[in-house]
């Protein structure tokens, strides 16, 4: 009997269609997606990918432009004596120090040469360096980690602590069938009232009187992210409270508490991933402006917010210093809204007055 | 309606009292609250100055009649003195706020004139270049962070280009110096603005009496401005209190990158100087404003939509 082979069970590598591309770029936030898990992946292994040590200074190479920067030169005549003051000389350049440039050694008086203002930028430096000769490129890959502390700590302690609030505000009654009604008012009101307050101010108060420390920002941030919880995790709550599978759970003798987390809490799970990723954005634009008002991660620490702040001093000379941070937040912030408004249309439709 | 209004009223109290809870709570935490008066070390402080401000904090007191006391002086405005110039933060603050009302104000007609009518034509022009454009707008309100907006518009329009002064307010008014800083503190809110506008407009032109209005033979015209947009516009203008939080920490940002002489500057300064009485106060009379602000609208919420004062 002759063997039959068969192609039909090899799998084939096929290249995908234009259509199935597009198809998948529409339905998945491919850009979001890429953007984040490069800061993830940098911010962790930051001393792989950085360049320098963002701490390394170099002052002879400080204000070095990024790479596609030329050169930035000055005609000047060549005189026998300037003053430096006077604005009548600054078109000339003395004798003594027109000689010290190479391979200008017969150099004359009178003579018109062409002087390097700043030296053009290289590859040594992608991004330039700042105003004490420390590599932007470095500074920004460790300032990625603060953002990652910010969403590892500030809004996971933030999660649980408002997702705790939300679940217990909306089954109080069950569990203490006498309080309930009043502990449940009590934790919404308290919502009610932090989102009445200005949290930079209450953030800069706590600041001056713990000290400025990466700590407390961290613990601070934590404060901020709790209340966008507990609201939509209690309206979940009510109705999932309601349904029968929790009702036949009751019945069969499970505790409140078996209930409130076996039961309902992977009910809620879809709706906190939502305001979790919605919210870390927010958390690390806080942290920004907290850092970028001195508040925050403290100098030498290279932080996206301090970085821009640095930067603002030496505008004249050196953009660069502050615009590669202010991108990094942008890009960060702009993709954690995508992927948000994605998974909230995806999981949690209910969620659109969010906006 | 004075039910709802004496329940906002009451909220607002009690936020009050507990951010001045919070303060106060938070300057004793540290031990002796004298600590956070003084320069670190104590410096040029003789052993009576110390004594008198204890006397002063009524450290003498049980802790809940030392809050009562600072209470009473921080409602009569006595909120202390500054710990750098030894002014009365009450005349430090009084005096920068003009130039930050001034700001704000032109922050919000920017906020106003860009957000609303974008809004409306994004909402209009459902899908042409006018909605991409609207809501390119709206994302990068909400994701560019301010301080790197003003930066960077220094950087263009001051640095590179020459037409706008880099900042600071001169004494007497030029409409130059404030175009920047107006627009930096205005454009989170003219971002806010045109989302919510955007969704009220899409919500409204969705509705019975638009098809009605049109089917009667309306002129198209007129069934956008008077019937879509009289209807659409009420929940932004009404619904602010995310514009002010925008301003509030938006003037602090833009008074810094802007050297603006207003209190968002002060509150950059004192965290600078540890200024605790400064900074203190700040808050609590950012705190104070935004509440009356926020009861303001809500009341006026309140006025033109029945289902709020009933709900």
């Amino acid at each position: 009997m002759a063997e039959v082979t068969t192609t039909l069970d090899r799998p084939r590598l096929r290249v995908p269609s234009r259509q199935q591309v597009g198809y998948v770029l529409r339905r998945w936030p491919v850009g979001p997606i890429v953007i984040l898990t490069t800061l993830v992946i940098v911010g962790l292994f930051a001393p792989l990918f950085a360049p320098y040590s963002p701490l390394q200074i170099d002052l002879p190479a400080r204000n070095t432009p990024p790479f596609w920067v030329a050169a930035e030169t000055e005609i000047r005549t060549v005189a026998q004596r300037v003053d430096k003051l006077s604005a009548e000389d600054h078109d000339k350049i003395s004798l003594r120090d027109a000689r010290k440039i190479d391979g200008n050694e017969d150099v004359a008086v009178g003579d018109v040469i062409e002087i390097v203002i700043r030296p053009a930028g290289s590859f040594a430096h992608i991004a330039g360096t700042d105003q004490t000769g420390r590599d932007i490129l470095s500074r920004v890959i460790f300032g990625a980690r603060v953002s990652l502390m910010v969403t590892a700590v500030s809004l996971t302690s933030g999660l649980v602590i408002g997702v705790a609030m939300g679940l217990i505000a909306g089954y109080a009654d069950q569990i203490f069938p006498k309080y309930g009604k009043h502990l449940d008012e009590a934790i919404m009101r308290l919502v009610e009232i932090t989102f009445a307050v200005p949290t930079i101010l209450v953030a800069l108060v706590i600041v001056i009187v713990f000290g400025k420390s990466f700590f407390i920002l961290l613990m601070l941030l934590a404060f901020v992210a709790w209340n966008a919880f507990p609201r939509n995790v209690r309206a979940e709550v009510l109705t999932l409270k309601t349904s029968d599978y929790v009702a036949l759970a009751k019945i069969s003798g499970a505790s409140s508490f078996r209930i409130l987390f076996v039961h309902i809490f992977p009910g809620v799970i879809n709706t906190v991933l939502v305001i979790a990723t919605l919210r870390v954005g927010q958390l690390i634009l806080i942290e920004a402006i907290l850092s970028f008002l001195g508040a925050g991660v403290q100098p030498p620490k290279p932080a996206w917010g301090a970085m821009v702040a640095d930067g603002r001093e030496y505008l004249n000379d050196a953009w660069w210093i502050a615009f590669f941070p202010g991108i990094g937040i942008f890009l960060v912030v702009m993709s954690l809204n995508f992927l948000g408004d994605w998974m909230r249309d995806r999981f949690d439709p209910r969620l659109r007055q969010l906006d | 309606m004075s039910r709802f209004i004496l329940r906002r009223l009451f909220y607002m109290f009690v936020t009050m009292v507990l951010a001045t809870l919070l303060v106060f709570v938070l300057s004793r935490i540290v031990g002796d609250p004298r600590l956070l008066y003084v320069q670190e070390g104590g410096y040029g402080l003789s052993e009576e100055a110390w004594e008198a401000m204890g006397i002063k904090l009524h450290l003498d007191k049980p802790v809940v009649f030392q809050y009562g006391y600072w209470l009473g002086d921080a409602l009569t405005g006595d909120l202390g003195e500054s710990m750098l110039d030894r002014k009365p933060v009450m005349e430090i603050m009084l005096e920068a706020l003009p130039a930050t009302l001034q700001l704000a104000f032109f922050g919000w007609i920017f906020a106003t004139v860009v957000g609303i009518p974008l809004g409306v034509l994004s909402a209009v022009k459902r899908g042409s270049i006018w909605d991409y454009l609207g809501r390119g707008v709206a994302l990068l309100g909400q994701t560019l962070p301010v301080f790197w907006v003003g930066i960077m518009g220094i950087l263009i329009f001051a640095v590179q280009l020459g037409w706008l002064p880099t900042g600071t307010k001169p004494d007497e008014f030029s409409f130059k110096h404030f175009i920047m800083p107006a627009v930096t503190l205005g454009w989170f809110s003219a971002a806010g603005y045109l989302r919510l506008t955007r969704s009220a407009m899409l919500d409204v032109m969705d509705s019975e009496y638009i098809k009605l209005a049109r089917a009667k033979g309306v002129n198209a015209t007129l069934v956008l401005w008077k019937h879509a947009f009289r209807n659409a516009i009420i929940a932004p203008l009404t619904f602010s209190s995310l514009v002010l939080a925008g301003f509030i920490t938006g003037a602090i940002v833009t008074e810094t990158v802007f050297s603006w002489p207003g209190v968002g500057r002060l509150a950059f300064t004192s965290v600078d100087d540890n200024d605790f009485p400064l900074m203190v106060g700040l808050m609590l009379m950012f705190t104070f404003m935004f509440l009356t602000v926020n009861l303001i609208t809500d009341v006026l919420y309140a006025y033109v939509d029945p289902r709020i004062r009933y709900g």
